[in-house]
């Protein structure tokens, strides 16, 4: 049976880890490879590495730190950040990655999705996608927010999702943006819309407090797989303990692993 | 040992060179048929499209694959490296497979799909196994691989070990030195590594 995927995310900056997930006992909490290893190795089934400033300058320490994470890494692994170009893209591959994660250019440039799919495979481009509720606030009135959240778009999260599907993305990464950072439970209702609307796979990001909220994300909200960060600082010490706990729930997940 | 990774530009190699490299194993990433020839094991990675696999023909790969495969030399395909092993594809009509295995592959189809179950079939899902041969050795029965994929190869008598997803599909094939996974054991975690492992063993 087709498990329920946890990926552990990592924010980085400079090469190094800045938030997300991470371990007291950990020497170096810093150390994205370091991180990235240890939670493959204790139950996480995929990784993400994003680059949040994503600053020209700074690629050539992005790359070096793919390289290095993705070294002795063996389960799936994304970066997303300042990918803007299929070329940018193509040396993120280089060094390592399995897929990548594309927000705002694909918005700026929806012909990069199909554009990186053909050189890479449909199965290795993510498109990420931040959404608000808007208008009525109904998931349906939904809307799409490029440059991290600050950039409104005017497009409707359906359309977006709709047309990223079309145009060769192989995952869906969405974020809602209302339930971000409120440790109140992912957004169950805005995600089941879009696992509803495409075929390709939905990763479910934003608002998890707790080890129920992944269940009820993961069950009632439809999703393929849902993103964990800040969840590891809540009483859960690593993604296997997660998944006993939603296991528990009665959601099918990679164990024992 | 002289263990060559066959490339046809269908993606990312990076991943196989990498885990092998973790194994020890110091791979040959070539699209020259002379150094195919040469090889003591070759490994058919690929992701993507089968129309992809029209390259090994037209580049004289798959001649020297089959005069290598012929004398007894360990073969693995992987995704559509282990597809290609059949007599062809339903994703591309007029390409055609090795023909080592009988039957074409399909795009995931049934009832479910649309409505319980998704495609591609992406993540990841267990084995079962109907033998164990050499390759899957210490490989535990339901274990879990990491797959990506939109077509499945239909289950065949040299079908080692099945997967399911809106039914049974082949995850592993095998008959003596040609052997085929459709999963990806460079991103499967320690089961993918062990498998990678005894390849490089045999």
């Amino acid at each position: 049976m087709l498990t329920k995927r946890i990926i552990a995310c990592l924010d980085v900056t400079g090469g190094r880890v800045v938030k997300g997930v991470q371990f007291e006992d950990l020497i170096d909490a810093g150390a994205p490879a370091e991180l990235a290893l240890r939670h493959s190795l204790s139950g996480a089934d995929e990784i993400v590495l994003l680059d949040i400033t994503a600053t020209h300058e700074g690629r050539g320490t992005l790359i070096e730190t793919v390289r290095e994470t993705a070294r002795r890494l063996f389960v799936p692994f994304t970066v997303g950040g300042g990918i803007r170009t299929a070329d940018d893209a193509a040396a993120v591959f280089e060094a390592g990655a399995d897929k990548i994660s594309i927000n705002s250019a694909a918005l700026a440039s929806p012909g990069l999705i199909g554009e990186i799919g053909r050189r890479f495979g449909a199965q290795a481009v993510v498109v990420a996608i931040d959404a608000r509720r808007n208008g009525n606030g109904s998931a349906g009135a939904a809307e799409v927010y490029a440059s991290g959240g600050r950039k409104a778009t005017h497009r409707k999260l359906i359309d977006w999702a709709r047309e990223a599907e079309q145009r060769g993305a192989g995952e869906i990464l969405l974020t809602s943006m209302d339930a971000d950072g409120t440790r109140a439970g992912f957004d169950c209702e805005l995600t089941a819309m879009v696992s509803d609307t495409v075929q390709i796979p939905v990763i479910a990001s934003g608002g998890a407090g707790t080890a129920d909220h992944f269940a009820d994300v993961l069950q009632h909200g439809k999703a393929d797989a849902a993103l964990a960060a800040s969840i590891f600082h809540f009483g859960i010490s690593d993604a296997r303990q997660l998944k006993q706990h939603i296991a528990a729930r009665g959601v099918s997940v990679r164990l024992p692993c | 040992m002289n263990l060559v990774v066959v490339d046809y530009n269908a993606g990312n190699l990076t991943s196989v060179v990498k885990a092998l490299a973790s194994l020890g194993v110091d791979a040959l990433v070539t699209s020259d048929p002379d150094v195919v020839l040469r090889a003591d094991k070759i490994m058919l990675p690929g992701v993507g499209h089968f129309a992809a696999t029209s390259f090994l023909n037209e580049e004289g790969l798959t001649d020297a694959m089959r005069e290598r495969i012929e004398k007894g030399t360990p073969f693995l395909g992987i995704c559509v490296g282990m597809q290609w092993l059949f007599t062809g594809s339903q994703e591309a009509p007029t390409v055609p497979g090795y023909g080592a295995f009988p039957g074409e592959c399909e795009r995931f189809f049934g009832p479910e799909f649309g409505r319980t179950l998704k495609c591609p079939h992406v993540g990841w899902n267990s084995i079962h196994f109907n033998r164990q041969i050499p390759l899957t050795e210490g490989i535990a029965e339901g274990a879990f691989m990491y797959y990506t994929h939109s077509y499945r190869a239909p289950v065949i008598n040299e079908t080692v070990a099945v997967t399911e997803y809106g039914g049974d599909f082949s995850a592993i094939v095998a008959r003596d030195n040609i052997m085929g996974v459709q999963f990806h054991p460079e991103k499967s975690a320690a089961p993918g590594q062990r498998l990678l492992q005894n390849f490089v063993r045999l």
